[in-house]
Order: C-alpha cells, then sequence, then structure tokens
C-alpha cells in the first residue's frame, strides 16, 4: 500500500466523509451498547447460522468468554469509532475495523436458505452491508485520510504530497 | 505500521496543520449530544412508564440451600414422569447419565449432563422404590442407587427395596415421604393411602380421577396434617410470579376474557408412547395397574398409552387444562368457576382412544366477572399462548411476560395521548435471566420470542419442577405451606371434572358453592 498517492481536495474530501461516517456508525452503536446495562450479545451470538456458527454459539455458552466478547466488542466498536471520526492511529482503526466485520458476516452470513430471528430490513443475497461496509473500510485502507484531514496529521506530520 | 517511517517528513506544524487535524473533532460532539438527547428521552419515557406501573425489576429471589434432617423418600410410579421427577430430585439411572454426558461432548450446547450435575442436592434418600412393570421397577432401584449422579462405571450407593405394592411401600417405617407419579385413577387413592399413613405427598396432576374421591383425598390430607404438593411445577415459573404483581397491582384494569390454550402435533404429545419391548404379561402386573379402573383385558396399548382412555385417565381437561388453569389461578385467584361448558371430539387421533384431541371449555367467574376460554389441539402447534385482556392492558404469560397497553384503556388515556405510553411497544416486559424492562427494544422482543434470550437464568438454569419439589421437602422440614397444596388441588380437581362432565353430558354444569357439589 502507498502512503503517496496524490489526492485532489474533492477526492480527500470524500473519502475524509465516508471515514467519518463509518466511524459515527462504529461509535454509536459502541456506545449504545456501553451505555446499556442489560445488552448481551447472547441474543445475537445464538442466532448464528452458517459454517461459524458453532463458534459463535461455544462462545455464548460459556459465561465468561461471553463477558470478555462483550466488553471487546463495546469497547472495540467505541475505539474504531473515535478512531476513524478523529483520524488518530486511522489504519489501525480501520484494520480493526474491517477485522470486526467480518465476525459479524461469518456469524450471520447473508447466504440463501439461511434464516434469521431477527428479520433484516432489506433483501440480500450473499452481499448485505456489513459487506459493502468491510469493502468501504478496504479502500479507506488504501487511501488512508489521517494525515490530511485529522489527528494522525498532528501526531505523525502531514504528507505533503497528498495535496 | 508505516507511520513511524515516516516522521522524518513531519515539518513544522502550521495552523493550517491544526486546523486539519482538529477539523472532525465537532463530529464527535454531535455524536454525544445526540446520544444524550436519545438517552434523556428514552430514561424520561422508562421513568414515567414504571412509575405509572409500579412494577418490581428484580428476578424473584432463588430460595436458599435445603437444609435440616434427610427426608426419606418413596417412589410410586416409574415411567415418563416418575423419571423426570427423580430426575428433579437430583436421581437419574446410570444409563442416563452416561447418555446426557455423551450428548454433551458430541453437542456443546446440551447443557442436560452439567445442569443435572449441578443440581443443588436436596439432602434426601431415596429408600423405597414400586413399579407394576418389572423393568421400570428395577431402573427405579438402580436409579435410587445412583447416589453419586454417576455413569455405570461409578460409585453406586446401597441396594435400595423394591416393593411389589404401593400400600407395602407406604407402610415401610422407612419412607417419610412419597411421590406419586401413577396413571391418574390411582392419584386419589395412594395420596389417601400415604396421608393416612401420616405420609407426605408430592403427587403429580390431576389430583383425582373421580369427582367423589375429591372430597375423600382433601379430608385425607386436612386430617392428617401431612405436607401435600400437587405437581403443578409452572408455580416456580418467574414469568407467573411477574404476572401476579402486575395483577395485585391493577396494572391490567377490569378483566373480563382470559384465553388459555395447548397446542400440541405430535404423537409423543397425544400420549402415544412407545411400547417397551419387555412388557408383557409376565413382566407387568396387570391386575394393579387396573385398581379402581373398570376391568378389560392384558393391553400393551392401554398399559402405555393410557392416557387415551377414560378408564385411567382425566384426557385433555385432567391432564392439560389442568395446568393452564391452575397458572391463572395461581395469578388471579379464581377459585372454582361457577359453570363449565365444553365441546370437542376425537377428530384427528382415530386410533381406538376415547378422550377428544380437540376440547373446548367455557368456564364462567360471574363473581369475578370473568369467562375463562379453554382451547386444545393435539393436531396442530401454532402457539396461541396465554392471554390475560384487561381494559387497561393485556398480557400474554409463558416463560416471558409481556403486558402492552390497550389503545383504548382509560387508565392509561393521558399517557397514550402524550406518546409517553405506545400501544404498540410493551409497557412491561419480563425474559428469565435478563430481568424486567420497559418498552423493550424490537431486536430483543424478537429474540425473546424465539426462545433465544433464556439459555441462561442467571449463568445458570433452573429446572422448575426441581424448584416445585424443593419447595415440598422445604415446607416439610419448616411446617411451611408449599404453594401448590391441598386446597389449590381440590380447585384444580373440580375445575377439570367441570369439563369432563360437561363434555360427557354435553351440556353446562354448575358447582354449587354452598354444598360444594357439581350440578349436572
Amino acid at each position: 500500500m502507498n502512503e503517496h498517492i496524490p489526492l485532489s481536495g474533492r477526492q480527500a474530501t470524500w473519502l475524509v466523509l465516508l471515514r467519518v461516517a463509518i466511524g459515527w456508525h462504529f461509535l454509536y452503536e459502541g456506545l449504545v451498547k456501553v451505555f446499556n446495562p442489560s445488552w448481551s450479545p447472547l441474543g445475537y451470538l445464538m442466532d448464528s447460522k452458517g459454517l461459524f456458527a458453532p463458534l459463535f454459539t461455544a462462545m455464548a455458552s460459556h459465561p465468561t468468554v461471553l463477558g470478555a466478547v462483550d466488553f471487546l466488542n463495546q469497547w472495540g466498536l467505541v475505539l474504531i469509532g473515535l478512531g476513524l471520526i478523529l483520524g488518530v492511529f486511522t489504519r489501525l482503526a480501520t484494520a480493526a475495523g474491517m477485522l470486526l466485520l467480518v465476525f459479524y458476516y461469518l456469524s450471520h452470513p447473508p447466504f440463501p436458505g439461511l434464516n434469521y430471528a431477527l428479520p433484516s430490513e432489506g433483501s440480500y443475497f450473499f452481499i448485505d452491508k456489513v459487506f459493502i461496509e468491510f469493502l468501504a473500510l478496504g479502500v479507506l485502507m488504501v487511501f488512508p485520510t489521517g494525515r490530511i484531514i485529522g489527528l494522525d496529521r498532528l501526531i505523525f506530520g502531514k504528507n505533503h504530497k497528498t495535496l | 505500521m508505516d507511520e513511524h517511517n515516516k516522521q522524518e517528513e513531519k515539518p513544522g506544524m502550521t495552523r493550517r496543520d491544526v486546523v486539519r487535524g482538529l477539523a472532525t473533532v465537532p463530529v464527535l460532539g454531535a455524536v454525544a449530544y445526540g446520544l444524550y438527547k436519545k438517552k434523556s428521552l428514552d430514561h424520561y419515557l422508562k421513568r414515567s412508564i414504571s412509575d405509572e406501573l409500579g412494577m418490581s425489576a428484580g428476578e424473584p429471589a432463588h430460595p436458599p440451600k435445603s437444609e435440616g434432617r434427610e427426608i426419606r423418600i418413596g417412589l410410586i410410579g416409574f415411567g415418563i414422569r416418575g423419571k423426570q421427577l427423580a430426575k428433579a430430585l437430583g436421581f437419574a439411572h446410570p444409563s442416563q447419565v452416561e447418555e446426557w454426558r455423551l450428548a454433551a461432548g458430541e453437542n456443546k450446547n446440551d447443557y442436560r449432563y452439567v445442569d443435572f450435575k449441578s443440581q443443588e442436592d436436596l439432602n434426601i434418600r431415596i429408600t423405597a422404590v414400586c413399579d407394576v412393570f418389572d423393568t421400570y421397577g428395577e431402573m427405579a432401584r438402580e436409579t435410587a442407587a445412583n447416589i453419586h449422579r454417576e455413569g455405570p462405571a461409578g460409585p453406586m450407593g446401597e441396594p435400595v427395596k423394591r416393593y411389589a405394592t404401593y400400600k407395602e411401600l407406604i407402610a415401610s417405617p422407612e419412607v417419610d415421604a412419597v411421590v406419586i407419579a401413577t396413571p391418574d385413577h390411582w392419584h386419589g387413592p395412594m395420596t389417601i393411602e400415604a396421608a393416612r399413613a401420616g405420609k407426605h405427598v408430592y403427587c403429580e396432576k390431576p389430583l383425582t380421577w373421580t369427582v367423589e374421591e375429591t372430597y375423600e383425598v382433601r379430608q385425607a390430607v386436612v386430617d392428617s396434617g401431612v405436607v401435600f404438593q400437587l405437581g403443578h411445577q409452572g408455580r416456580q415459573t418467574d414469568a407467573y410470579l411477574k404476572a401476579r404483581e402486575a395483577i395485585e397491582k391493577n396494572v391490567l384494569g377490569p378483566i373480563n376474557l382470559i384465553e388459555v390454550t395447548t397446542n400440541r402435533n405430535d404423537p409423543n404429545g397425544a400420549w402415544v408412547y412407545d411400547i417397551h419391548k419387555d412388557a408383557s404379561p409376565a413382566t407387568i402386573d396387570w391386575d394393579q395397574f387396573i385398581g379402581p379402573a373398570p376391568w378389560h383385558d392384558f393391553s400393551l396399548e392401554r398399559f402405555f398409552r393410557w392416557r387415551c382412555w377414560w378408564d385411567y385417565s382425566t384426557g385433555l381437561s385432567g391432564d392439560l387444562l389442568t395446568h393452564e388453569y391452575d397458572a391463572i389461578n395461581q395469578v388471579l385467584n379464581v377459585g372454582i368457576p361457577h359453570s363449565a361448558i365444553s365441546t370437542g371430539g376425537i377428530y384427528f387421533f382415530k386410533d381406538g382412544r376415547t378422550v377428544p384431541d380437540v376440547l373446548t371449555t367455557v368456564f364462567e367467574f360471574p363473581e369475578k366477572n370473568l369467562s375463562l376460554l379453554y382451547s386444545a389441539t393435539l393436531s396442530s402447534q401454532m402457539d396461541r399462548g396465554k392471554k390475560v385482556m384487561g381494559h387497561d392492558a393485556y398480557m400474554e404469560m409463558g416463560n416471558t411476560l409481556t403486558i402492552y397497553a390497550d389503545p383504548r384503556s382509560t387508565r392509561y388515556a393521558g399517557k397514550i395521548e402524550k406518546g409517553i405510553i405506545k400501544p404498540d411497544m410493551p409497557i412491561y416486559s419480563y425474559v428469565p435471566g435478563r430481568g424486567a424492562d420497559t418498552i423493550t427494544s424490537a431486536t430483543e422482543k424478537y429474540f425473546a420470542g424465539r426462545g433465544l434470550l433464556y439459555t441462561y437464568r442467571g449463568g445458570k438454569r433452573v429446572d422448575t419442577t426441581h424448584l416445585h419439589m424443593k419447595e415440598w421437602l422445604d415446607a416439610i422440614r419448616q411446617g411451611t405451606k408449599p404453594s401448590c397444596d391441598i386446597h389449590s388441588g381440590f380447585e384444580e380437581a373440580m375445575t377439570a371434572h367441570m369439563g369432563t362432565l360437561s363434555y360427557h353430558h354435553k351440556k353446562q354444569v354448575f358447582w354449587d358453592k354452598a354444598s360444594e357439589k357439581i350440578i349436572v
């Protein structure tokens, strides 16, 4: 991956908007869980389907593991959200976000024949919004913007060649 | 990270750098403000509703550990239910324990083994067993000796005596209390015999098979002072305890109609149980099975599927209506209805049975301005639940409890108009293991509805039958009253008999409160 891809002002603006929007989504998902004391990933994990379902239901069946998954998920979401919005440790946050999305996708793959307790708000066939958000983070990984607009610019210095 | 290699590119910071570096910080403020507004609104709505209802939030407390003297139990009947009751007491056959252990190895979500091994020790011993079928009798002996809850290779306790008749078992000085899990036609005579011998009784439902013996059973239990518990384990269901609280706090307003149902659709649910390969006239004491029932020649179908014949059974009324009725009686103290009218027939299982497989019974409680509708089918599993319909709110009772305000409620009219109460969202919901809440999120509602939320209860699943038997044993030790005592049992039996009599006579039957008689 190359840090030195020159980006036009408009290109950078749209990439930053995309980064902040995804960050907003992660941060809000995280905060809602952090502030809801009765939140538990139990129902979500138990509703897992597909090839990896046993892995996720196993996570749900051990109270300690479940507690750890809950903690990592909530604070992971919050930190990734902060990273993306503020543009701080942007690439780390982007990579971590992609990893979380892989877990979500594998636990609830939108494959034909799999039905979930919670109906989805749209119609999905292999590609769902989790997958698209994953791809969008992939784009942000190869077009990093933290050092253009973001705290990374103050921490690591701006990338002059990009603007 | 690549960034570490780029330190040399960091020039002196300009004002422009600072502005661009911090450009997105205000976004955080927007998220925080939005979240704060949303939380305050949610909090305000929840507070407004919970103040209005006054319902408790926590789970019912788990009863303290059973302590005190050891109680010596005699098991009468070791068929399907007898084995379940033994398990609830902490005893299972070594082969059964092994089966659960292997199943748990194959499927991590199979908790039967772990649950059984970790179930509380009730401080009892099974000292006597009795079953008219030799194979079950021997299994009962081996089960009773399995005091360490082990598989076939594990250490066993002292061998336990199997008695040829229930009378000998009850008379044994080795027995303090009996657990009766026999066909319905034996419940009454055995309870009477045990009570008169001063033995405490846990009896499966229904209390009796005939109306006449119901008075005698009550008399015998009351006179002897033994501790009696009828096997309606629903008395221990958390959601029912919460439902009772809702009634006590008048959350529902005037209640005029309650609908309860049975929805089964498989041979097992229709009492067509397997016939054991070892069963024959040589291994079954047929005369003792018949007992007070009309004589019939030896029949394996009748022995294993006795619930299908009035000769030994009380049909849907006694077997399944009683659970529904007792749940309602537990929550609303309705007592014996003023009248009952039943219709139905044998519409699906035309296998020679005499009891109906579709039954509808309507009970009237004019003093309470209430109708109770029971409707049962053994050929559809469409889950119709238990619905208690009040003028101000209605509730659905099951493993979970959900209460919705009625859109035309008088009491909640103001809050509905202000948008604080939304009739399409629960004003109260209780999910075991998750506690109570007002306004459950749509997600949680879906999960709860599919039974996905109560795999655990406080980190551990508890069997209601275990709790119900524990309550009985604790009552024996402490002289307290169990929740489904002989008076609740009397109400349960008479209500079920009214339903059955109406079905037989094809007319409405009445309860005369003064004489305590059913008028046909």
